[in-house]
């Protein structure tokens, strides 16, 4: 049971990572990763409905007839995008004014509509909530990664205005790494997304064959001392 | 009859789309109720906010109450008047220049006099790290028309150093610092056209 909670945990963070090794999600990511706290920003709230819609499409699993079971999917997380949208702008309206433009992103989000397609609607809740969380949590690492790398390529600074969306007690997070930097407008802009995105799996790709490789010699060299 | 082979009557599919779609509706219709005055309660604390950057100091009416919308350059104009015992002390009023990337929504004050209290960019799409420098965070260029009018400098003057005018322009942005400029100028003739229906003490909240 363990082991099971184990590998959705590491398919969702790295294995299976909706941006890095699915691919999915890059218009919102793009769109939003000028800075790191931007794509903080994007993960946490595409967690919660990630998070919600797999709850939801689980436990409703044996009702929704294959045939029609897209637009029901389509149907439900458009509604629970509106739902947050709405309470975060009546409640939290500073919190809405930095992730307004987000929240309506995520509709167009297709990792979310993916996972209750090829998780949810196939596993029970617990596994399907998990499954969210970890893919959330995933996709959060992506955008901040990458946001991270753009901002501090294209601005000197990393967490630039945390404090907007977490609130006064994180400003500490705010760092300039290059004082009295000039700028690389390359970065910030959307062709400098796709450039760091596509250094950024590259890297992940030759991380995984080197540690691939390692393991084989590993299990190579265990077969020779037998 | 098993859940299995009822899924698959397209009676069943159809009560089924039908029945989520109701749901759903239902369920926003009630976000929608439970939020509406909420969220307009915060968008007006907004836009007295925004409104309240470009009007220092102090007045007794209900600013978002007392509105004229007159016809404009483009479309009409609605003004905020903000006033001391009746009598309006300034306005304020959006005005929108055409920039590298599409429009730039700035809001201004002005005062009995015509002189400008204030500009700020509200919205706009131009280049990060060139064109934004309009924003008050990235540099305090559009603090420079606070107290400018259109005597000071004279008319003529108003236009970025580059055309002869007296306002500078970003290292590589001229388009962006051009169109506010233009806008804030074109929103002061539009001030001294309509004085009169915009000074008026008739009429809106006391």
């Amino acid at each position: 049971m363990n082991e099971k909670y184990g590998r959705i945990t590491r398919e969702g963070l790295w294995n299976n990572n909706v941006v890095f090794a699915q691919m999915l999600a890059l218009c919102p990511l793009l769109a939003v990763t000028s800075t790191a706290t931007n794509g903080l920003g994007m993960g946490l709230a595409s967690t919660a409905v990630l998070l919600m819609s797999n709850i939801i499409v689980s436990s409703v699993r044996h009702l929704i007839s294959p045939e029609v079971r897209i637009p029901v999917y389509i149907v439900l997380i458009a509604t629970l995008v509106t739902l947050v949208d709405m309470s975060l702008n009546a409640w939290a309206h500073e919190l809405y004014k930095v992730l307004g433009l987000f929240i309506a992103l995520i509709v167009v989000n297709c990792a979310i509509l993916g996972r209750a397609e090829s998780f949810a609607s196939k596993n029970s809740v617990p596994d399907a909530a998990l499954d969210g969380l970890m893919m959330g949590m995933g996709f959060t690492l992506a955008l901040v990664a990458l946001g991270g790398v753009r901002e501090i390529l294209g601005s000197g600074t990393l967490f630039a205005n945390a404090h907007l969306l977490l609130g006064p007690a994180f400003a500490f997070l705010e760092t300039t790494i290059v004082p009295d930097y000039k700028g690389f407008l390359l970065m910030i802009l959307p062709p400098g997304g796709f450039m760091a995105l596509g250094f950024l799996l590259a890297a992940k790709r030759v991380y995984d064959r080197r540690r691939a490789e390692r393991a084989d010699a590993v299990a190579a060299a265990a077969a020779a001392a037998n | 009859m098993k859940l299995e082979e009822l899924r698959t009557k397209l009676g069943y599919q159809a009560s089924l789309l039908g029945s989520v779609a109701l749901l759903t509706s239902a369920a926003l219709a009630f976000a929608s109720l439970a939020t509406g005055p909420d969220i307009k309660a915060a968008e007006e604390a907004d836009l007295k906010q925004s409104l309240t950057q470009v009007l220092p100091g102090s007045y007794d009416n209900e600013l978002l109450k007392d509105t004229v919308t007159l016809p404009g350059g483009e479309g009409e104009v609605l003004a905020w008047r903000a006033r001391n015992k009746g009598k309006v002390e300034a306005v304020v009023y959006r005005i929108t220049g055409y920039g590298y990337s599409g429009a730039i929504v700035c809001v201004m004050g002005v005062s009995r006099e015509g002189k400008l209290l204030g500009v700020r960019v509200i919205k706009h799409a131009e280049t990060p790290g060139l064109g934004d420098k309009i924003e008050p965070a990235k540099s305090d260029w559009i603090l420079n028309f606070t107290g400018k009018w259109l005597g000071e400098p004279s008319i003529d003057k108003w236009a970025v150093k580059k055309d002869g005018g007296v306002f500078d322009q970003f290292a590589g942005a001229t388009i962006t610092p051009r169109a506010v400029v233009k806008a804030v100028k074109e929103g002061l003739q539009f001030f001294e056209a309509n004085k009169v229906q915009l000074l008026d003490e008739a009429g809106g909240e006391k």
